[in-house]
């Protein structure tokens, strides 16, 4: 069965300001690379009237090191020009290779990626289905078939750059048609499955800009086979150290166990002046794991997931310590 | 909605082709310019089979929209014949039976074919790596990576 995608019109803007104005239509929906959108579009989880094309905006593209020594990298640059560029930190090179498979990443894009719809087993499917089922939540309907009693959505944010980048202090430059600003990626977000971000929908994503960074810094991926698969769980974790080995800063990030990726500000706040002896890095694990509760809504079940938590947090805590911060992944 | 005429570049050819800015690469190189070497899978980005090259690189024919490649230059598994001689690639994966049923047999080729175009002889990491987004439904995957390393030792010859 060939699953079309409803019809549309697509108008491909060349400038940020045509591109602001045209997406300010509430019937219109910005895409990438698609890679995201169009599996959904197929799937009629939403069939906006006017896509506007952020291809051909030159000032999307290319990544940069600024005055400052921030990593400028514009919200149209691919997966796979992030993986290649040696002028982005390490672990977000690797974290941008270790998303979706080679294919994807030639037409995924960086915006696309931070704007990522939340991912959940009752809302990516074919409209049939979820007709048959009833509509969940974030479908149009009354009840999330996650969590029945629950008053709000739950779908899993899955995107692998944010964890990252939020761990690395990164924030986001947006663009609207009466303005733009910037926002920390860490306040993007939000933990709500439908309203996952805070972005207006007439802001466009326009660049990540990452501070210069020169501790250490790590992100573990786990998903079920070593390519294609989203995570099942990201851990992201950056750090400074004295002469001394104690932690001087640190942001430790879990990703894809709820609807934002979620920062462990306990654990953050017990690391700071200690050595990352077992001991400590066994209590900052336990701090950092408790108050995540992944739901069943993606691949292998809840309680799988809340198991492997500590398992590797612990071990990017491990790695950063001991400064082999070769990313990693694993598979169940 | 909108109709337009583009001009898509499909193995070193130019075609004319009407068409509305919904349709995807894979409906119009199968529908419309009966090029039925590339496959549809699973139609949302999974599998695969759908794998072509546009400059060069391998993307999914599934999710690109066909409007969207008109600047470009797409090669399908057509394409890679040259001079009624198939592919280095080709003739490999038939000598070794590495198609089984044949359908992610395209896909697979065209993503080997990116991969010998930047790397001449790739290590069998680099090889299952480049193939990471292709699945096989047969499961024969050992002979599809041996297939891709006779092709690379002969293309050295
Ligand atoms: C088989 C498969 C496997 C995948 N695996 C992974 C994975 O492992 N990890 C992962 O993180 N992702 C994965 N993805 C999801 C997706 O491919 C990537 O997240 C990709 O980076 C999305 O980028 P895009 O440009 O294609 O997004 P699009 O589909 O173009 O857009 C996604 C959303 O973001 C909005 N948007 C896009 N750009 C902007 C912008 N500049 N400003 C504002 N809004 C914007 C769009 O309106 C849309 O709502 C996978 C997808 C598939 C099909
Ligand atoms: S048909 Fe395109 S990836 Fe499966
Ligand atoms: S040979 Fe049958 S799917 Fe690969």
């Amino acid at each position: 069965m060939t699953m079309r995608l409803p019809p549309f019109d697509l108008v491909t803007p060349t400038t940020l300001q045509e591109a602001a104005g045209l997406i300010s239509d509430p019937t219109a929906s910005i895409v990438g690379g698609g890679t995201d959108l169009f599996p959904k579009m197929k799937r009629r989880q939403t069939t906006p009237v006017t896509l506007v094309s952020l291809a051909e905006i030159d000032a999307l593209k290319g990544i940069r090191i600024d005055d400052e020594g921030r990593c400028v990298i514009g919200a149209g640059v691919t997966l796979a020009e992030l993986a290649d560029s040696p002028l982005v930190p390490a672990v977000v090179a690797s974290a941008a290779d270790a998303i979706a498979s080679p294919q994807i990443r030639n037409t995924a894009t960086v915006g696309g990626n931070l704007c990522l719809d939340t991912r959940c087993n009752y809302i990516d499917m074919p409209e049939l289905w979820r007709e048959a089922s009833g509509h969940c939540l974030k479908d149009g309907g009354d009840t999330c078939w996650v969590a029945p009693r629950s008053d709000h959505c739950w779908a899993i944010s899955s995107t692998d750059l944010a964890p990252v980048a939020i761990a690395l202090g990164g924030s986001l430059r947006l663009v609207a048609a009466d303005g733009e600003r910037i926002i920390d990626v860490d306040d993007f977000f939000q933990n709500d499955g439908i309203d996952y971000h805070t972005k207006s929908p007439g802001e466009i994503v326009v660049e990540l800009l990452l501070p210069a960074f020169t501790g250490r810094a790590t992100y573990l991926k786990h998903r079920r086979r070593g390519s294609i698969d989203f995570p099942l769980l990201g851990v992201a974790a950056a750090a400074t150290f004295d002469d001394a080995a104690r932690c001087t800063g640190i942001r430790l990030v879990v990703g894809a166990v709820a609807s934002a990726p979620l920062r462990a500000i306990a654990a953050e706040e017990f690391l700071i002046g200690r050595e990352f002896t077992d001991d400590v890095i066994e209590e900052a694990t336990r701090l950092a794991s408790n108050p995540v509760r992944p739901q069943d809504n993606t691949d292998t079940g809840s309680r799988y997931r809340k198991w492997m938590t500590p398992v590797f947090i612990t071990r990017a805590l491990q790695e950063i310590a001991s400064d082999d911060t070769t990313n990693q992944e694993e598979e169940p | 909605m909108a109709e337009r005429v583009l001009a898509l570049r499909v193995n070193g050819e130019t075609h004319r082709v009407l068409t509305s800015d919904h349709r995807t690469l894979l409906e119009v190189l199968r529908e419309d310019l009966a090029l039925t070497g590339t496959k549809h899978g699973c139609d949302v980005g999974e599998c695969g089979a759908c794998t072509v090259l546009l400059d060069g690189r391998p993307v999914l024919a599934c999710l690109v929209l066909v409007s969207q490649v008109a600047t470009g230059s797409v090669t399908t598994i057509e394409g890679l014949v040259e001079g009624g001689k198939p592919h280095e690639l080709q003739s490999a994966f038939a000598e070794l039976g590495a198609a089984q049923c044949g359908y992610c047999t395209p896909g697979m080729i065209l993503s080997a074919s990116a991969l010998l175009d930047e790397v001449a002889q790739p290590d069998t990491d680099e090889i299952k790596a480049a193939l990471t987004g292709n699945l096989c439904r047969c499961t024969g995957y050992n002979k599809i990576i041996e297939a891709v390393e006779l092709a690379a030792d002969r293309g050295q010859l």
